[in-house]
């Protein structure tokens, strides 16, 4: 591509990439183009072989002239992964395997018929579905930070020229003063999506009213909640927006250089932003004079290195300096004294990407969507104990039971809901009685949980929520940085009481124990990591209090997950004495005669593996 | 434990490579764990020669990031995800069979140098819960009895070579 160095050289480049992405998924000239996914969850599923696939047969055929072949970013539905699409038409195949792809050529880009068996089916009605927008999963959402993850390669920068890109970097550097910007971003009531949902033009505005030669503009792609996807699926499904909402930024409050934090976990969302720099550096969309503006941005990559906290803004900063990534007391905040002592705005991955669309469309299209202090979408990281786990955008507002039933599909095996947790380890769980609540910062917080990154994990009957409660603050203790001891020290003491409740030696003072340490921790901690550490405790105490009464009092865990206080149980009246439970068990403590006397499970010695409960072809082990 | 000349060259070359960005340390660290598989004191030595930055500020960098090691890692490591979309399916009891079959804790090696177990939080691959990456192959939906199968798979691999 040559250089693209002025206003009308970006517009020509707009419309010559527009209509030929557009010619392309109409189908111009007789032509097909195939989408196959390559985000994180199909390329482990094995995406890049089908790729590979039909590219070969293809070529094979003689149809290179005719089809073209990419792969895209995450379609959010990964549970019915990896997915193959075809335009002009539309057809989505799922669950598509490297043998399927033979047939996919032959009877549907030579024969011009579907292949039915490899339909999304409505598990409802059982009907198969061909085109996406028409399957469920997809029908409310609303991609606005996910534009155009599935739909453009985002290796190409062509592709994101063609699908909007840059049409925003345009327009503020041709149309509109910096403040002009920051008051489009404020009134459009953007919240940073980070986690703690403040106002990101106010926040520009902080920054911008420094006076300062060097600031920095810095995205937070640490995604440190485990379970939540959504920033990697930005990343690795369209780079070039959130580069253009980061020069956005830069624009607005007067920073040139901007940095990408991103987990070094995440090496696909690496390779792909560093080649989209690259690119752009490449046409002088990144670099000096932009467009022949006057206005110059670099962007820069630093990758995490496996530390939860760092995603904590002032830690963050200190983990690009080189340093350990603790927190720094905040006055001064970033936005005074941050990367470098410079003035600096964190801003998380969805937040940037969705800064391009609401130049496009104006603040006041984006501020239609939504409640009222929580405006536009949200893109929810669905997993656990639900049918349809994968990554879906909704406008704020929408409720629990829409995002688990409508759009989740509900939960798997006909087992019953019991929570879903928001906010991660910061968080805290929702229940039935919240179902119809809809999802936005307030409404999250008075209900003792938060929006967080937007991940939201959904547990059915068989997870003990005390269990979970010790999972968070096991995490928590690993991730702890140490500074303050508070946190340090009774993030472990909690993690303490909560291993004699799940263990059986607790007693009734270890509830209150808990409760006063908790709020100890919460007032002696500073960062948001020790303040919100106990969350998950108190929010399942809240919503769960029969279920730590059972554990205490009784000394059972009523969904059979505290190893100590269930057992497996052999009823004798149902085993047919095959012995393959007692063949199976690694510590030999199921004893029995085969074919004369039922098998009975000696439980001091029995360590709860449950091979034997899986094994069992006839059901007669239970847990107790 | 006496560190190979190329290995010094080679630390030596990549502080070079950053030479004249702002704060390179994690930089440094990083492409050296990636390279070499882990930055032993000798090493970070080198690197505070190099740049300049005290060992002991080196050490405590190496030390606050999981993703840094002191000590080798094994020739293949077993990253079981313990993030919660993994948990709440059970991810536990995938560890612990890996664990019990290996006979080592997580964050060990095994003494042939083949295995190290480690518990990871989210490797992204959510929906495909409970996820295992081995040296970055990553292994769908893992249930227990599933592991066996999985170490002998690494195991023939050793063996025919
Ligand atoms: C322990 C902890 C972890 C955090 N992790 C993240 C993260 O992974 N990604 C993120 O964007 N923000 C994270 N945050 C919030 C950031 O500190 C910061 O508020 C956010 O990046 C600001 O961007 P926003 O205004 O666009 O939301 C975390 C905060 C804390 C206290
Ligand atoms: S609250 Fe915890 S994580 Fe935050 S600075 Fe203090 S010790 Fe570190
Ligand atoms: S749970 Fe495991 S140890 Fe206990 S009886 Fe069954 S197989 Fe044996
Ligand atoms: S496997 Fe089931 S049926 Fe067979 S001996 Fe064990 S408990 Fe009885
Ligand atoms: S929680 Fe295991 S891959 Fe995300």
């Amino acid at each position: 591509m040559e250089r693209i160095d002025s206003p009308k050289k970006l517009q020509q480049n707009i419309e010559a990439c527009t209509k030929a992405f557009e010619d392309k998924i109409a189908g111009k000239g007789g032509r097909r183009a195939i989408v196959v996914c390559g985000g994180t969850g199909c390329l482990a599923n094995g995406s890049n072989d089908l790729i590979a696939e039909l590219k070969k047969l293809i070529e094979e055929r003689g149809l290179s002239e005719k089809v073209s072949v990419n792969h895209v970013g995450c379609f959010g539905f990964c549970s019915q992964g990896p997915f193959v699409k075809i335009f002009p038409e539309d057809t989505l195949y799922r669950m598509v395997k490297k043998d399927d792809i033979k047939r996919i050529v032959e009877e549907d880009l030579i024969g011009g018929k579907v292949v039915e068996d490899l339909l999304y089916v409505d598990p409802t009605t059982h009907e198969k579905v061909a085109r996406q927008d028409d399957i469920n999963f997809y029908k409310r959402q609303r991609r606005i930070a996910l534009h155009g993850c599935s739909l453009i390669n985002p290796d190409y920068l062509e592709e994101s020229l063609g699908y909007d890109g840059f049409k925003a970097l345009k327009k503020v550097l041709t149309e509109m003063t910096p403040q002009q910007v920051i008051d489009e971003v404020l009134a459009s009531g953007l919240r940073g999506r980070g986690g703690a949902g403040f106002p990101t033009g106010r926040k520009w505005q902080f920054a911008a009213n420094q006076v300062s030669e060097q600031k920095y503009i810095v995205c937070n792609g640490d995604e440190g909640d485990p379970g939540a996807f959504m920033d990697r699926s930005i990343l690795e499904g369209n780079p070039f927006e959130v580069i253009e909402g980061m020069m956005i930024a830069g624009y607005a409050f007067g920073a040139k250089d901007g940095y990408f934090y991103i987990r070094a976990e995440y090496p696909v969302a690496v390779e792909r932003v560093q080649r989209a720099i690259k690119d752009m550096e490449a046409v002088g969309l990144l670099g000096d004079n932009i467009l022949g503006t006057g206005f110059s941005f670099r962007a820069h990559l630093r990758l995490g290195a496996g530390a939860f906290v760092c995603g904590e803004e002032t830690a963050l900063l200190n983990s690009i300096e080189g340093k350990r990534g603790m927190p720094r007391p905040r006055p001064p905040f970033p936005a005074i004294k941050g990367l470098w002592g410079k003035p600096t705005c964190v801003n998380n991955v969805e937040t940037l990407a969705i800064v391009p669309y609401i130049i496009r469309v104006g603040a006041e299209e984006f501020a239609k969507i939504g409640t009222e202090k929580s405006k536009g979408t949200k893109v929810f990281a669905l997993g656990g104990k639900i049918n349809n786990v994968g990554l879906v955008e909704v406008p704020m507002g929408t409720t629990l039971r829409e995002l688990i039933y409508d759009i989740g599909g509900g939960i798997p095996g006909g087992k019953k809901f019991k929570a879903i947790q928001t906010g991660g380890p910061s968080g805290g769980c929702l229940t039935a009685k919240d179902l119809d609540t809809p999802i936005d910062y307030d409404n999250l917080v008075a209900k003792g949980s938060m929006m967080g990154s937007g991940g939201a994990i959904v547990m059915d009957e068989d997870n003990c929520m005390v269990d979970v409660a010790k999972f968070y603050m096991e995490f928590i203790c690993d991730e702890s940085c140490g500074k303050c001891t508070p946190c340090r020290v009774g993030t472990k003491r909690l993690l303490e009481l909560l291993t004699t409740i799940t263990n059986g030696t607790a007693t009734e003072k270890t509830l209150e124990d808990l409760k006063s340490l908790a709020e100890t921790i919460k007032l002696g901690s500073l960062c948001a990591l020790g303040q919100t550490a106990a969350n998950p405790i108190l929010s399942t105490m809240n919503n769960f209090p029969e279920e730590y009464e059972a554990h205490v009092k009784d000394k059972k865990c009523p969904s059979h997950v505290c190893k100590k206080l269930m057992s497996y149980v052999i009823d004798p009246a149902k085993c047919k004495k095959c012995s393959l439970c007692a063949r199976n068990c690694p510590v030999n403590c199921i004893h029995g005669v085969p074919g004369k006397e039922p098998f009975v499970i000696d439980q001091s010695k029995c360590i709860k593996c449950g091979t034997c409960i899986i094994k069992c072809p006839f059901h007669a082990i239970e847990k107790r | 434990m006496k560190i190979r000349k190329e290995v010094i060259k080679g630390v030596r070359e990549i502080c070079a490579s950053h030479k004249g960005e702002p704060s390179p340390l994690m930089m440094i660290l990083s492409d050296i764990q990636n390279k070499y598989g882990y930055i032993p004191l000798e090493v970070q030595e080198v690197v505070s020669e190099e740049t300049g930055i005290p060992v002991a500020e080196i050490y405590g960098v190496v030390t606050f990031y999981a993703f840094f090691s002191v000590t080798p890692k094994g020739k293949y490591v077993i990253g079981v995800c313990l993030g919660t979309a993994c948990y709440v399916k059970n991810s536990q009891s995938v560890i612990d069979k890996f664990c019990q079959l290996l006979k080592i804790a997580p964050g060990q090696t095994t003494e042939d140098g083949l295995f190290t177990i480690e518990a990871v939080r989210c490797i992204g691959a959510c929906a495909l819960a409970p996820a295992v990456n081995i040296n970055g192959k990553v292994y769908p939906m893992v249930s227990p009895d599933k592991v066996e199968g999985i170490i002998n798979e690494y195991r023939a691999l050793e063996a025919s070579n």
